[in-house]
């Protein structure tokens, strides 16, 4: 869908984008992550030709980018509102048209939206007249209402309550589910790793990571797997119980213990081995986190 | 183009539904004809509220007895009374004065005004011109030159201006082109003003709204600006239209009214004329003063028929959209770099200055002297141009200094609005920074 190659963007005194390039599949939830600060916003703008880079090519659907996509790009910026004096009706319809929707087609498509919202009975209304609730449902309307196939939302659920986030993060996977390839931007990387099943990392102007979320954590994780016991062996005894467990945490009447695999071991071998010797509640994999291998990689670099 | 299109309808419509605009588009037409109403109102009914007052003379020497002329608000009274008795005479009343001359043959000294109230500049000087004439008067007619060659000469003359000119001769009228000019550019200095502001305060709600970067993820910063200043420019001639016609039409209907109340009156006077001098007095005092101010009117409509109309018009749209414009744009410029209206300060005032000296100088040095240099250069400078141009035109201007006022005009106009764009672009995506003009400066090079 998208390909970023080499973008570098300069402002004055630093550098905002520093060689990034990353391609965004069709049809992904791509997670753009990083601390704030990191660039991400100016990424995005370069995507929806706000602004330009200062060197580097981006290509929408294997075309060079070009004035014409904006209307096939949906974009939910993070400093967002809306016209507070005008009705909430006839906003929809000029922002729908400035897409390059006609005005019948712009009329049937907000008519949908609102039912579907359940504000129909807001149309002529103010913004100023609405609950917070009520203006991000209006906004959300604004960003998808010319069914864009890309869509770009930056920090979309900050501000939002969580029921009305809820509402609105489902409305964007069912948009995904039927083809709209979104990207979402933040730096709260647990809020969105659950959603998205592609990310890039982006550090002080560059991309530190890019991969599927599945592959990325894999390919992080390292023969760790938690285990929940319950002993009344004492601590000293359970560390020399002849694995290498890395951690003891003890929890109101169980132990939880971080053990590493031993090179060559199965897991079976290391099962039944404990199995032998302490009762076992639960036994699974530890995958890190995007926030943790984010962290590794941060500390790693510096 | 259709997003630009799009985008003026927006900002027009908007504003003119808004309750402030209906107001002000019917209050102002009603005020002027309000206006309009009672300055014809007191034309009409000005015998009786400019009340002649009195003035009691008591002339030692005599010398000046029939000789004080009576003014439209004073009428001298000779009394033969000593002075005592006429200051108690008029004890309470308003409205009478006191005159005393002593024997001015040796001394100047002593001529005294009494009154109960503190009489006023006009009348004190109307009295002493008087006296002094009367001396002046005496002193040629004792040098053996008679009251009747002084007589002859009073007169009253007029400057006939004409200018010549290819078509030939030109009657023409400095009053009347002054007055056309200055209003013509008044006329683009508040719209300057008024929509100019408006423009900043559009840009600036965008960006307090949080809207603009929605917007320019549709179109180009670009197209917004250029739509919001087209379409609030809609918005004011929209206003000035309507304002004109209904002025007129208000004012029309006015003097429709009280012409007819004015006609009765006048047939009313006329008729009770025998009975009572006095009032048929004023009245054919009055009409003479119609006829007069009559001959007036037609001379200042023949000056008027004088000036190129066709110029004109065509000079100040021209002067009135490109100076519009070209401030527009600085001012959308300066809403796109601040928070909010508090921080414009600093950023208006080197904008409005070339607008503001420039109309103080057009109703001085360019009027007094309308082909001298300082005249020439600001009516060149495109920031100036629009305003001292307009008080130019209706004297007479070459030709070639209209064209190339105008080329420089438009050059200053897409000069202005690119500078203006590049600060709008990045501007309207900066937040909660005090932006200063280095910086403003850096981003034109963005």
């Amino acid at each position: 869908m998208l390909k970023i190659e080499n973008i570098v963007k300069q402002y004055e005194s630093h550098v905002a984008l520093n060689d990034v390039s990353l391609i965004v599949p069709n049809g992904s939830v791509f997670g753009l992550l990083g601390p704030n600060g990191a660039g991400k916003t100016s990424l995005i703008r370069i995507i929806n030709q706000i602004t330009a880079p200062d060197s580097g090519k981006v290509y929408f659907k294997n075309e060079l980018l070009k004035p014409e996509h904006i209307h096939q790009i949906g974009y939910l910026p993070e400093e967002r509102g809306l016209y507070k004096k005008m009705e909430i009706g006839d906003q929809i319809l000029y922002l729908a048209q400035l897409k390059g929707l006609s005005k019948t087609e712009s009329i049937k498509r907000a008519k949908y939206w609102f039912q579907k919202m359940e504000i129909e009975s807001w149309w002529n209304k103010k913004v100023e007249e609405l609950s917070k609730g009520m203006q991000q449902k209006v906004q959300f309307i604004a960003t998808i209402i010319h069914e864009p196939e890309l869509l770009i939302l930056d920090e979309p659920f900050s501000g939002f309550d969580p029921v009305n986030a809820d509402i609105i993060k489902n409305e964007f996977l069912e948009l995904n589910k039927k083809g709209t390839t979104i990207i979402f931007s933040s730096h709260r990387m647990e809020s969105v790793e659950q959603l998205c099943n592609h990310i890039a990392l982006i550090h002080q102007s560059k991309k530190i990571l890019e991969g599927r979320v599945t592959d990325i954590r894999n390919q992080y994780k390292n023969n760790t797997y938690s285990v929940v016991i319950r002993s009344g062996k004492s601590d000293e005894e359970i560390k020399n119980s002849g694995f290498s467990i890395k951690t003891i945490t003890h929890q109101e009447n169980v132990i939880q213990l971080e053990i590493q695999l031993e090179e060559g071991a199965s897991i079976n071998q290391t099962l039944s081995k404990l199995i032998s010797q302490f009762e076992i509640i639960s036994f699974e994999e530890v995958i890190p986190s995007i926030h943790d291998i984010f962290i590794q990689n941060v500390t790693q670099s510096n | 183009m259709k997003k630009i299109a799009l985008i003026i309808s927006r900002e027009y419509m908007s504003r003119v539904k808004k309750k402030s605009f209906i107001i002000m588009t019917f209050l102002g037409p009603l005020l002027i004809g309000g206006m309009y109403a009672i300055a014809i109102w007191l034309a009409v009914n000005a015998d009786e509220m400019n009340k002649k007052k009195d003035v009691y003379v008591i002339d030692e020497s005599k010398q000046f007895t029939g000789h004080l002329r009576d003014s439209k608000s004073l009428s001298f009274q000779y009394v033969t009374t000593n002075l005592e008795e006429t200051k108690k005479s008029i004890e309470g009343d308003e409205d009478s004065y006191v005159l005393y001359i002593p024997n001015l043959a040796k001394d100047l000294s002593g001529v005294q005004l009494y009154s109960t109230k503190q009489a006023s500049i006009s009348v004190v000087s109307y009295i002493e011109k008087e006296i002094e004439s009367e001396l002046k008067d005496k002193k040629l007619v004792e040098n053996g030159i008679s009251r009747d060659i002084l007589k002859s000469l009073d007169m009253d003359v007029s400057l006939e201006t004409i200018r010549l000119t290819d078509q030939g001769e030109e009657s023409g009228s400095a009053g009347a082109s002054y007055g056309v000019g200055m209003l013509g550019s008044i006329l683009i200095y508040l719209f300057i003003f008024l929509y100019g502001v408006q423009v900043m305060r559009g840009v600036i709600e965008e960006k307090n709204n949080r809207i603009v970067e929605v917007i320019i993820s549709s179109v180009k910063p670009f197209q917004l600006m250029m739509g919001k200043i087209v379409g609030i420019a809609l918005v004011g001639l929209t206003q000035f239209v309507l304002w004109v016609v209904l002025t007129t039409s208000i004012s029309g209907l006015v003097t429709q009214k009280l012409s007819k109340q004015l006609d009765t009156k006048m047939e009313q006077s006329g008729a009770i004329a025998p009975s009572q001098m006095g009032a048929g007095g004023a009245s054919s005092a009055f009409q003479k003063s119609a006829d007069a101010s009559g001959n007036d009117v037609s001379k200042i409509m023949d000056a008027i028929n004088t000036i190129n109309f066709p110029l004109l018009i065509g000079a100040f749209l021209f002067y009135f959209l490109c100076g519009y414009l070209l401030y527009a744009a600085l001012f959308a410029a300066i809403g796109s770099a601040v928070d909010n209206e508090s921080e414009t300060q600093q950023f208006m005032f080197p904008v409005t200055l070339p607008l503001i000296f420039s109309f103080v100088l057009s109703s001085s040095a360019v009027v007094n002297n309308p082909d001298g240099p300082i005249a020439f250069w600001m009516s060149m400078i495109p920031l100036t141009s629009p305003i001292v141009m307009m008080v130019r035109i209706p004297f007479g201007v070459p030709t070639w200094q209209i064209i190339c006022s105008m080329i420089l005009l438009i050059g200053g106009f897409i000069g202005t609005v690119w500078i203006a764009a590049k600060i709008y672009r990045t501007g309207i995506l900066m937040y909660g920074k005090k932006v200063t003009f280095k910086e403003m400066f850096k981003w034109l090079r963005y």
